[in-house]
């Protein structure tokens, strides 16, 4: 093993050999000799680990060439930008991009196949004790009929509980929810919108009846605010959102707009 | 007629022209009487050989008589509505033709590839072309609405284009601030493309076809209309499409000009509207700026000349189409139209709409004073547009209404709401008895005047209607949206 650098050294006291550089062009340019004469020779897994490195050396040096290729070309053609708008809505600022293209055929086409092309496809399935809580009732507390849900939820406005005789469920107010944050997908942007109603809980038809809000769930907002309309040319005052956090941990929905 | 009943039950009615002049005797009327009646009476009364339509109003255009005199005349305030007093009643010949409303959409054309942001018809009718973000100019075949040509060329969004008046030829413009011209059928590109601009050309349009190698001109041989183009770069340039050069630029605006008319009056005046919040007027044979109209706080936006109708439509009468095979024919027909036309409306006016939510109506002619301001608007006034027979004034707002005013003195009249988003357009058919209006909220509805109400809605765009026209002979209309799709709208 060499001690220290004693070429490095040795060269700037020196200076290099007067061939060195003639030598070091010269050893390059047989470099590829060199490497074919070694992938002709090995054998067995050996050559099949050298040529795929070769391989992968020569894609990535073809890779990079064309890049140089295409820096060198001059970029002729314009791109023209997209989403032409009329000489007169010009530099109009307030011109909203809130409009968005309300596909109702789509939607409706999506609605009777009874399938939702919705953000989160897959949730994790949640079990019976994970949700509810058991609730001992009974002058011995040995009734174990009642369930307080845990999970957060959306009750109606008109809502009344029921008297404690049959009052299954219980939902606690400190988990109620009445807004929720929806992001619309196009336009980036967050707006806090009132829940109208609980659409769907895929965990089951159960808490969807409850209004039991989980990820995943779908959700129907207010969106009159938004100013969206119908292709007839109405205003569209609610629409679907699915929830995309878990409200019972972060103590807020957040919800996608499904467009 | 219909005497009888308590004193209570008669009126004395006067009938006065459009003018304000009165016309006939005075004559003894029942508050029964209904519109058919008058005009039978009003026909007789004039002894016109031909039976004419008329529309009535009462009291300074404000009230239209639409059912009985009763019904109009309990609508009356104060002291016009004293029955003591002799009722004067202002009666407006209408168009002798009538156009079908719309109500439905016989072809969605597809082909642009981006938003459609401008449709035109021919003068004649016969042919439709579309400017689109896809950087093309289409022209469709009306006859059996179908794709017609494809003119490609610019390198940017088309932004507006314009059909000269001898219906040959179609002048397109756009972001690339170019200026090329098409011609019809095969949209084949006439000349060199007219550079010269340096921003975006946001309106073109062509000298009236009467004007056209008149006397005063330089070239009075001249048998190509001019062209003049108003940009972003604050200019005005006036184009010869023959030779592809610039005849003149007009500079004087210190922003944007947004939009410019060619008036049809013999001087042959440029009018241009800017966002330096005037009104300029120009002479384009030597380039001085004659006159400069002041008065919108904000941007300028739109203009409107009630001689407009008459001036795009050129020599074409929709009622009796024919050719015009010698230049000179051409021409004495559109003079003779226009001489009508402007007869019919009293003088050239022109009306400029703006971003301080108000209008001004303006008579550039005599003065540098507005006629009128007209106010009324919530919001931005993006499109005006004066009926053909120059009686009223319609007027599309981001306020999601249509106003209507009186075309002579800029009274308010009604109000149309029924968009749920900004109206963008605004056109009058033929027949000024209907208009069209296409807005941001993807429908395209069509108006009764007379009545002031909705006639038809017609949806069917998935997208902002960004552009409408009515055909010159009101058989069709045509609206191109956001959704790359030009529809087509027959009765």
């Amino acid at each position: 093993m060499p001690q220290n650098e004693y070429i490095e050294q040795h060269r700037k006291r020196f200076g290099y050999r007067l061939d060195h550089f003639e030598k070091k062009r010269k050893k390059e340019g047989r470099e590829p000799h060199k490497k074919s004469q070694i992938a002709q020779r090995l054998r067995d897994i050996k050559a099949k680990l050298y040529n795929r490195k070769r391989y992968a050396e020569k894609v990535q040096m073809k890779k990079t060439l064309k890049m140089h290729e295409e820096k060198d070309a001059k970029q002729k053609e314009e791109k023209v930008p997209e989403g032409a708008i009329p000489a007169y809505l010009l530099d109009r600022e307030n011109i909203s991009r809130t409009k968005v293209l309300s596909n109702m055929i789509k939607q409706k086409r999506k609605e009777k196949a009874g399938k939702w092309q919705v953000p989160i496809p897959k949730v994790k399935a949640l079990s019976e004790d994970e949700m509810f809580k058991i609730m001992r009732s009974g002058k011995r507390k040995k009734k174990m009929w009642k369930r307080v849900i845990n999970k957060a939820c959306y009750v109606g406005e008109e809502f009344t509980r029921k008297p404690p005789k049959y009052e299954r469920y219980i939902r606690p107010s400190g988990l109620r929810y009445k807004k929720a944050h929806v992001t619309h997908p196009d336009l980036k942007t967050t707006f806090q919108l009132d829940i109208v109603g609980v659409k769907k809980n895929p965990q089951s038809h159960l808490y969807t009846s409850l209004g039991v809000i989980t990820k995943g769930a779908i959700i129907e907002v207010n969106v009159s605010d938004l100013g969206l309309v119908t292709q007839t040319g109405k205003v569209v005052w609610a629409k679907y959102a699915q929830v995309t956090n878990n409200p019972e941990l972060d103590g807020c929905i957040n919800a996608v707009l499904l467009v | 007629m219909m005497a009888g009943e308590g004193s209570s039950d008669q009126l004395i009615v006067q009938f006065v022209d459009p003018d304000g002049a009165a016309n006939g005797p005075q004559v003894d009327l029942s508050m029964e009487t209904t519109k058919d009646q008058l005009e039978q009476l009003l026909n007789e009364l004039l002894s016109n050989e031909e039976k004419q339509p008329y529309s009535f109003t009462l009291d300074d255009n404000t009230v239209e008589i639409s059912t009985t005199l009763r019904e109009s005349f309990a609508q009356l305030k104060g002291h016009a509505g004293s029955s003591e007093r002799v009722l004067r009643i202002t009666y407006h010949p209408l168009a002798a033709f009538r156009v079908r409303p719309v109500t439905r959409c016989t072809a969605s054309l597809e082909g642009h590839t981006e938003a459609v942001l401008c449709v035109s018809f021919s003068p004649d009718g016969r042919s439709l072309a579309s400017g689109s973000g896809d950087t093309t100019v289409r022209l469709w075949d009306l006859a059996t609405e179908l794709p017609g040509a494809t003119c490609k060329g610019h390198t940017n969004w088309v932004l507006c284009v314009a059909w000269s008046p001898d219906a040959t030829k179609v002048a397109s413009a756009g972001m690339d601030h170019s200026v090329r011209v098409w011609e019809r059928p095969k949209g084949t590109p006439v000349g060199v493309p007219l550079r010269g601009h340096s921003g975006p050309v946001t309106c073109v349009v062509w000298e009236p076809l009467h004007l056209v190698g008149r006397s005063s001109d330089t070239d009075a041989s001249r048998t190509v209309p001019r062209l003049a183009s108003a940009s972003k770069d604050c200019t005005i340039r006036v184009w010869d499409i023959v030779l592809g050069t610039t005849l003149i630029c007009l500079s004087g605006h210190s922003a944007a000009v947004t939009q410019i008319r060619w008036s049809g009056e013999s001087e042959g005046l440029v009018y241009s509207a800017s966002r330096d919040r005037s009104v300029k007027v120009w002479n384009p044979d030597n380039g001085k700026m004659t006159k400069e109209l002041k008065g919108h706080a904000h941007w300028v936006n739109t203009l409107a000349l009630n001689t407009e109708h008459v001036l795009r439509s050129g020599p074409f009468d929709p009622q009796n189409p024919q050719s015009f095979s010698p230049f000179d024919a051409m021409r004495s027909a559109a003079q003779s139209r226009y001489d009508e036309g402007v007869k019919a409306c009293g003088g050239e006016r022109l009306l400029s709409g703006s971003d301080d939510f108000t209008m001004f109506l303006w008579q550039p002619g005599e003065s540098r004073k507005p006629i009128c301001r007209m106010t009324g608007h919530q919001k931005v006034v993006n499109h005006v547009s004066f009926s053909p027979d120059g009686r009223f004034i319609a007027s599309a707002s981001f306020d999601k209404s249509i106003r209507l005013w009186d075309g002579k003195t800029g009274k308010f009249i009604a109000t149309l709401r029924g968009h749920v988003g900004d109206v963008y357009q605004v056109c009058w058919s033929a027949d000024s008895r209907m208009l069209v209006s296409g807005s941001k909220d993807s429908t395209v509805k069509v108006w009764d005047i007379l009545k002031r109400k909705l006639r038809e809605d017609l949806p069917g765009h998935a997208d902002e209607v960004y552009a409408v026209d009515w055909s010159p002979d009101g058989a069709r209309v045509a609206s191109g949206s956001k959704d790359r799709i030009l529809k087509i709208w027959r009765h």
